[in-house]
């Protein structure tokens, strides 16, 4: 079963290869890259909710860490490979402690939501506070509502003049993402994902058969933030400024309703609900008719009531079951039955 | 308090008792769910806790597997005291909980389902043999695959308990395991507890003397939060007391 689902993997890497090298027929470099960058932050809460039951309101808050943490970094050191780094190990281990602090505290659901929640709006308060010279580490100033722009930005590992930008960026977060697409199924596949995945299901009998789920759900969550981290450093270097926008509640709820759309128990889904939401945001700033934000409700509107599970996991049962149609009751009931892992 | 068979208070040696409890006692506000019960389970042996309902038999079940935290007294199981601990540090013992309701992974298939309590302390290999082993023994094979969620009941149960041997426990706990089953179901559960009597200790909560006289084991009868006698089968049967709070109400 495990083996299906990494050769399904071995699928959608080959229709990623294809489809990085389609989509710049279709798009420009630039809007691209920002559409990948958001498939990998949405990839990160596909996978702490999808596959590990926890809803985070606050996924912005190690997207945004990640970024400054990354412009931070990059303005002292004047290299970025280091940075990168340091952009995901920061809101892995803010994450780490935050998920420590809730999950050891048995916050669950509602709970959780809420403190994630006001994490990020403590966040984005704080990081719109800090225009005074006061707020300077290193040579690097936060810059408070305005920003921080003016720091090195990607570059080849060890030659801070060669910068990667534009068409080389682009590759580069989608290879970033295709990679990290393959670990996180690999984690899935691994005895610490299908624990995780047990926890999701049910998470008294899995501490009843002797494992501690709070650490787990700990470590996957921290796994989620720096996955995230990654994403806002990716999104620093390509908007070569960071604000406190980025840890806006706006941003968290978008990155909800990426998954939501996109499909939960799938890592694909959210991907591409986020890739095409964020394409579908970009396309509506362009004109003034409709209101931007009327639309993406409506959509999310009736993506919840048509399809509640998300449209890939729709699409894949549609296709799975019309072309197993002729396979005896009891393969078919099996495979189906997979439901929310599959993907 | 009477004992039928066996360990007099504080007459056996200690290395023989796998689980004890000293004035265990459970107050939820004003009501005293188990009031101050000392029990003691010896190695190898089979228990069933019966009562009426709101006895504190399962009350009395949470506060041994750690789900309740006791409000006074001590649990100690293989010598260690336990009180208050979490349900995971108590499996970690080698102890198989399992719970009144079904409590099972159900969006995983069966076989997926067993070979996780299995591997917690054995290796991936190891833990794939384990598993192929428990679902011949519980006869899943034709379900294996199947998502324990689409499950009829009595299949559920019979999942739990493969989750619960899988881990290969020496102490078994179990709530209610034929709550729910039909004849054919209950007669299979019965065969399987034996067999894990083999290499086990099983305290059994459950309601159906049918079945309890089909495992003839040793029973603890509970009443009012405390234990009213302990005795066979038949000491228990022709028992007035017993009769009169438990027995003589199913007519």
């Amino acid at each position: 079963m495990e083996s299906t689902k990494l050769r399904d993997a071995a699928w959608v890497v080959l229709a990623g290869i294809v489809l990085m090298f389609v989509a710049p027929l279709v798009l420009n470099y630039y809007t691209l890259t920002l559409l990948v960058i958001y498939g990998l932050l949405a990839l990160s809460l596909g996978l702490i909710w999808g596959f590990g039951g926890i809803l985070c309101f606050g996924q912005a808050v190690f997207y945004g860490l990640g970024a400054y943490a990354y412009a931070v970094s990059a303005a002292n050191i004047g290299e970025s490979t280091m940075p990168m780094l340091i952009a995901i190990a920061v809101p892995f281990v803010f994450a780490f402690l935050l998920g420590a602090m809730m999950f050891y505290g048995r916050l669950t659901d509602v709970y959780l939501g809420v403190i994630t929640l006001v994490v990020t709006l403590i966040f984005f308060r704080f990081m719109n506070t800090t225009a005074g010279p006061e707020y300077q580490i290193g040579t690097a100033r936060l810059g408070g509502y305005n920003g921080m722009p003016g720091y090195q930005t990607l570059n080849v590992p060890g030659d801070p003049s060669a910068y990667i930008y534009d068409s080389s960026l682009y590759y580069v977060c989608f290879v970033i993402l295709l990679v990290v697409y393959v670990l996180v199924r690999l984690l899935l596949a691994s005895p610490f994902g299908r624990i995780a995945v047990a926890i999701r299901e049910n998470e008294s009998r899995v501490e009843l058969m002797g494992y501690d789920a709070r650490f787990r759900k700990s470590v996957l969550f921290a796994i989620g933030g720096g996955i995230a981290g990654l994403a806002g450093a990716l999104y620093a270097s390509w908007a070569e400024i960071v604000t406190p926008g980025l840890f806006s509640l706006g941003q968290s709820a978008e990155i909800i309703i990426w998954c939501i759309v996109g499909g939960l128990g799938t890592l694909v889904g959210p991907v591409l609900g986020a890739a095409a939401l964020g394409y579908l945001k970009f396309a509506l700033g362009q004109q003034t008719a409709v209101d931007n934000v009327l639309i993406m409700g409506l959509i999310l509107v009736v993506v919840v009531l048509v399809l509640p599970r998300g449209v890939v996991p729709s699409l894949m049962s549609a296709f799975g079951s019309s072309s197993r149609r002729n396979r005896p009751n009891a393969v078919r009931r099996g495979r189906r039955g997979r439901g929310r892992a599959d993907g | 308090m009477r004992f039928g068979a066996g360990g007099g208070a504080g007459g056996a040696p200690m290395a023989d008792v796998v689980l004890e409890t000293r004035g265990l006692t459970m107050r939820f506000g004003g009501v005293t769910a188990v009031d101050n019960v000392s029990f003691k389970l010896r190695r190898n042996e089979l228990r069933c806790l019966i009562g009426p309902n709101g006895a504190g038999k399962t009350t009395f079940f949470r506060c041994l597997t750690g789900i309740l935290k006791p409000t006074s007294g001590e649990v100690f199981i293989d010598d260690v005291e336990t009180t208050g601990w979490d349900p995971q540090f108590v499996a970690r013992l080698g102890i198989g909980i399992k719970t009144q309701v079904p409590s099972v992974m159900d969006g995983l298939s069966v076989r997926e389902n067993i070979w996780l309590s299995a591997y917690r302390q054995a290796g991936t290999k190891e833990a794939d043999r384990t598993t192929a082993d428990v679902i011949e023994r519980l006869g899943l094979g034709d379900i294996a695959r199947a998502t324990v969620g689409r499950l009829a009941h009595g299949e559920r149960q019979r999942v739990e308990l493969g989750i619960v041997i899988a881990a290969r426990p020496w102490l078994v706990l179990l709530d209610e395991p034929a709550a729910g089953m039909t004849g054919e179901e209950v007669e299979r559960m019965v065969a399987i507890i034996h067999e894990i009597n083999r290499d086990a200790a099983l305290i059994i909560v459950e309601h159906d003397m049918q079945f309890i006289r089909s495992i003839a084991a040793q029973i603890t009868v509970f009443s009012q939060g405390a234990i009213l006698m302990e005795g066979t089968v038949d000491a228990v049967m022709s028992d007035a007391r017993v009769r009169d709070v438990y027995l003589g109400k199913r007519g």
